[in-house]
Formats: structure tokens, sequence, C-alpha cells
């Protein structure tokens, strides 16, 4: 069965028009031509998704990005990239199943990927924590991108997660803190980190991977400080208010390259990544190619300078009339 | 991120005590301050604001002997909130500090319009806290040395990290990179700010990416956690200190309590998510009283910068 979200009931009901239509003929076995009736409908569905899917609200990109349908990290691991390798482990505590990793080839070119996943099903869900990383998944992050470092194998990291896990044995083993060595650690990394927002980039999680050369999102992927719920909760006291929340963040990929908070967005098929997955991992790799080879071309001293330039410019400010310093 | 963000109620009186007795009653509080609890008549003729109960202990403390205490009750050590400017005037030798970026104004990138409009809450709160925002950055001496001191405030937005703060700190870290000086950095805040979305966020990377250069130059940085640090602000610069020092019963996580409690459906350990829960988990190296954490800071960067030492002391 296929999964249609709100906001895709129209083209919904003019496929299941079009269901019918097909059947018919086998049905009734009468000589009545339909041709013409299916290409005009046939028409209308395709006119009917450009517009839907031209004009997503925030919150709908939100909805697709968590759509159930939607390819997960190890979807584009087993199209986008071949030859993957999965490791396992932090070397310290566990492996968090909520962090996939390993070698892998991009055309053939050898690099090493990190990413979130979730579940594609309950049970699946269970093993994979819906997505949201303990401490040592972030550490097990590190643990593989040091050995790219050492082995000078490019990086690429896969984000898709609601955010890192609110959970009592994170706070115990210090997910914050994870998180931040991540974040300082990938900033020295002297080979090339491209990053890909593939659907959820949720706040402090998804960045913990996502300190990058490049930083990449998917049309319907959204990247945001807070959840919309969250947000709404807080901003609004009503987590009903999340679509009003998910507007006033700015968290959609045409937003955030407005704002040039990202690099590039990838296009996705008409409906939605999950509508075509193998078009969809065919585009991230010509994508993910293209900017790894743009970044392989800068020298190391240099790409790292750039890559401090990048995050060190983001944030808008202004200056006041200028007081007297105070002294203590 | 921003998961505790602006308590409505003030941040010292929050935590796990409940609110203090309508009066003072313990023997104790009554032989230590024995005009306090001697009466409805002669407490009604003490003027409003001059004194502070303790919602620890419940002892009232006359204003000005709190402050004089660096605002820590002067009976149960309790420690109240203190502004940003208070803390450095009681870290750093007198006329030693000198502020950078005192002009930084946060700005409405995002036109962002809520419940209430950004800009007015920035207003409203440089009006009320006398501040531009909520970090004070700068350049002093922690007895004989020169550091880079930057202290947040909470007051300002639940201490919350925008495009400002994060500047404001990455500034101070660059320059303190630049002068090969020590750095102090005390937290206090919510999180992440909302209301500039995206651009708070990334100032975590911000700040840990000139933390990652500061710390290559083998250049001491004391991070002090104070009540509460938490969120995007823990998962960034205040988790990558050489040092981690806390202030006593300070309240320090990742998620809020509430969030964890609604997701994980599970009762939260005792003490979860304090000061003293997070030494014996392995986070804090030491937990030192607010009266004693400049004495404590000279030795540590006394240890820290011991291969500097000549250089500064001659500087």
């Amino acid at each position: 069965m296929k999964h249609y979200l709100d906001f895709e009931k129209p083209i919904q009901e003019l496929q299941r028009k079009l269901d019918e239509m097909r059947r018919h003929p086998q049905m009734h076995s009468l000589e009545i031509s339909l041709d013409d009736e299916v290409l005009q409908i046939e028409k209308k569905i395709a006119e009917t998704r450009r517009d839907v899917f031209s004009n997503l609200t925030a919150w709908q990109r939100v909805q697709m990005a968590r759509h159930p349908k939607r390819p997960y990290t190890l979807d584009y691991l087993g199209t986008t990239f071949s030859d993957f390798e999965e490791l396992h482990g932090d070397r310290a505590y566990s492996d968090d199943r909520a962090v996939v990793g390993g070698f892998a080839r991009l055309q053939g070119e050898p690099i090493l990927v990190v990413g979130t996943q979730k579940g594609r099903d309950t049970k699946e869900n269970i093993l994979r924590n819906f997505g949201s990383a303990h401490p040592e998944g972030y550490r097990k992050a590190l643990r593989l991108m040091r050995l790219a470092e050492k082995f000078q194998l490019p990086i690429v990291t896969l984000i898709d997660t609601a955010g890192a896990y609110p959970g009592i044995g994170a706070e115990e083993r210090h997910i914050a803190e994870a998180i931040a060595v991540n974040l300082r650690e990938m900033m020295l990394l002297s080979v090339p980190i491209v990053a890909v927002v593939l659907g959820e980039g949720g706040s402090g999680g998804a960045l913990g991977l996502g300190v990058a050369d490049r930083v990449l999102i998917l049309e319907n992927a959204y990247y945001s400080v807070i959840s919309p719920e969250g947000c709404a909760a807080i901003l609004w006291k009503d987590r009903s208010a999340a679509p009003k929340a998910a507007e006033a963040l700015k968290i959609t990929a045409k937003d955030l390259l407005e704002l040039k908070l990202v690099d590039e967005i990838v296009p996705e098929p008409l409906g939605g990544a999950h509508n075509d997955l193998p078009t969809m991992a065919e585009t991230l790799r010509v994508y993910l190619l293209r900017h790894l080879h743009e970044v392989e071309a800068v020298p190391p001293d240099a790409r790292l300078r750039q890559r401090y330039q990048k995050f060190r410019s983001f944030g808008h400010f202004d200056e006041a009339v200028p007081s007297p310093p105070e002294n203590g | 991120m921003a998961t505790s963000f602006i308590p409505k109620r003030s941040i010292g009186l929050e935590g796990k005590e409940p609110p203090p007795p309508p009066e003072p009653k313990s023997a104790a509080g009554f032989i230590k301050k024995p005009k306090l609890g001697s009466g409805r008549a002669r407490k009604r003729e003490i003027p409003e604001g001059l004194w502070t109960k303790c919602p620890k202990c419940s002892t009232m403390i006359y204003d000005k002997e709190l402050d004089d205490n660096l605002k820590v009750c002067p009976r149960c050590s309790h420690h109240f909130p203190i502004g940003a400017r208070e803390r450095i005037h009681a870290l750093v030798e007198t006329c030693s500090f000198e502020e950078m970026d005192p002009q930084l104004i946060s700005v409405d990138i995002l036109g962002f319009t809520g419940v209430a409009a950004y800009a007015d809450k920035l207003e409203s709160y440089q009006r009320s806290t006398g501040l531009k925002d909520a970090v004070v950055t700068g350049i002093g001496r922690i007895g004989p040395y020169r550091v880079g001191l930057g202290v947040m405030d909470f007051s300002f937005l639940g201490g919350s990290m925008g495009s400002v703060v994060g500047e404001k700190l990455t500034h101070l870290i660059e320059s303190a990179t630049d002068k090969g000086l020590g750095l102090v950095i005390v937290s206090t805040s919510g999180g992440a700010r909302m209301y500039e979305g995206m651009f708070s966020l990334m100032q975590m990377a911000k700040t840990a990416a000139a933390l990652a250069y500061h710390a290559q130059s083998r250049l001491p940085y004391i991070s002090v956690l104070t009540h509460p640090t938490t969120a995007g602000v823990m998962a960034s610069f205040a988790t990558l200190g050489d040092l981690i020092i806390a202030e006593p019963g300070a309240m320090i996580g990742f998620a809020g309590p509430r969030v964890i409690k609604d997701t994980t459906q599970a009762e939260l350990p005792p003490g979860f998510q304090t000061a003293e829960f997070l030494q014996e988990r392995g986070l804090i190296d030491s937990i030192v009283s607010r009266k004693e954490m400049k004495e404590r800071l000279i030795q540590y960067l006394g240890f820290l910068l011991h291969s500097q030492r000549h250089g500064i002391a001659a500087s």
C-alpha cells in the first residue's frame, strides 16, 4: 500500500480514478476505448503533483522528511554507494545501532561513511532507537572518522535524526560532551568531509555529524535548532502550533540555502525521495562526487582554513552605539 | 536544544526543593538571626527587597550580606544566581578587566514572530538586565594570570546562545589563542536561542572550532558550569574544557528533565543532572564553591601554565 500524506489527497483521489479506469475494460470487456480519458487523467495527475510539490509549506516538508517510506542511510549505502563494509562499536561501551558507519565506495572511490539510521518497522526501530543516538553513537562515529583521517579516506556523513536521545543513560554517559567533542575534532580532520541532511536534521544530534567542508540537504529535508513541536510547546505553549513554528524557524532546504547555512540542495524526484529511490540515489551520487572532488582539489591546509572560515562566518549581529568599556 | 528555555520562575528558586514555608521557624535559624524569627509584628516592619529568604534553608538573609557573600547563603551555602558583572568583579583583579565587544547586539535575522516578537524580547531584556546580551567577555587578570574570561548571565533570555553569544565567545577564544592566553568560561544557559533558528545551532560548531585551535596551541581552558547549564551550550564549549569545574548543586545536563521523563516514561534517579551526580559519573573534575572559585582557578592555572609562567610574570 502506498502511503499518502494529507496534502497528497488530491493526487490519491486521481490515482484511484485512474486505477479504476484501467481495471474497467477487463471487468466489463466493453469495446469502448478509454485511452483518451486515461491520458487526460494521467496528465491531470502530473499537473497536480507538480502543483502540490512545488508549493509545499515548511510543515509539509517536515512531514515529507519524516515520511515512513523515506529512504534512510542504509538504503543509500546499498544504492548510491557500493561495497559497504559496516564497522561496529565505540571501543568503550557498546555499538549504538542508531548510528551506522564503515567503508564504502562511491563510483569505485574508497571513502568512509557514517550516518544516523532509523528503523523501518517497530522491531527495527527498537534496535535503532528511532534513529536517536546515544553518546556511544557519536563516539563510534568519531572513532571511525579518526580511522579515516589516519588512512586518508574522505568522509561522507548522512544525517537523518529527530535528535540525540533524551534519556537517562544518555545523560549519565554525557551525550552533550560526546557531541561537543565531535564538533571540535571534526574541525581538525584534514581529509575532505561532506555532510548530507537526508531527512530530519534534528538539532545538536544532527550537528554532531554535521561539521564538514560542504553541507548538502535533500530538497524535502529540514535542519533545525529545535523540533517544530518543541518550539511550539515553549513559545506557543501548544504543540499543535508546530506548523507555525516550522515556518518561523526557517528550516526548509530552500530557506537554509537562502540564509547560506547550507551549500546546495540535492533535488528529489517529484513526489519525494521515496517515490523513486533509484533516481534519488543516482542524483545523490552525482552531487557527492562533485563536492568531494572540489574539496579534494584544495590542499589540506587551505581546506582546514576554509572549513574554519565557513563555520566562523555563521551569525548575524549589529553594533550598538559604543559605550565606554566597564572595568572590573 | 533549547529545551529548558526561559523558565517562568527565577531559576535560583527552581529545583527539587519545595517553595519555602511562609515563615522561618527552625531553632537554628532563631539562634543565628534572633531578630528574624521573633514575631510577625517585627517582620512586617522589614522593608521589602532588603531581605531574601534562602530557598534551601529558609533563613532570611540581609541582601547586603548576601551580596558581600557572592550570593551564597551564609548558613547553608546555597548558591543563588549571580549576574555576569558581579561574577567578573569577584574573579578578576581590580581594574584588570578589559571588556571585548561590549557593543554587539542581536538582530532579528529571521523576522521571528511567535507569540512575542524577538525584537521586542531583546529590547525588554536589555532594559531589565542592563546587558546587551547573555555573555560578557574580555581579558583580565586572575591572580597573576592574564586570561580570556567569558561569563554568561542567565537573566538575559535564559542565557541562551544566539549569534552574539557565539560571536563574542569565538572572538574571545581567538584572541586568547593569538595572545597565548588561557581561558576561563563560566556558563549558565538554557541552550541555543530558538529565535535565531539555525544560526544559533551553528554557534555551537563555531565556538567548538575556535576551541579546537586554542587547544592545538596547548593553551589551557577551564570551563566552569553554574546553575543551570544545559542543551546547546553543554553540547559545545561548556564540555570542552581541559578542566570542567562546577558550582555545588548546579543543574547540568543536555535534555530537560521533563523531556526525558516524557520520552522514557521512567522515574529519574535521585539527584539526576546535578553537579554531584555528574561528578560521580565522571564528567566533572571538581566541584568548587563560588567563594573558593578564584583561589582554585589560580591554583589550577598555576599547574596548567607552569611552562609559561616565567613569560607571564614578565609581561
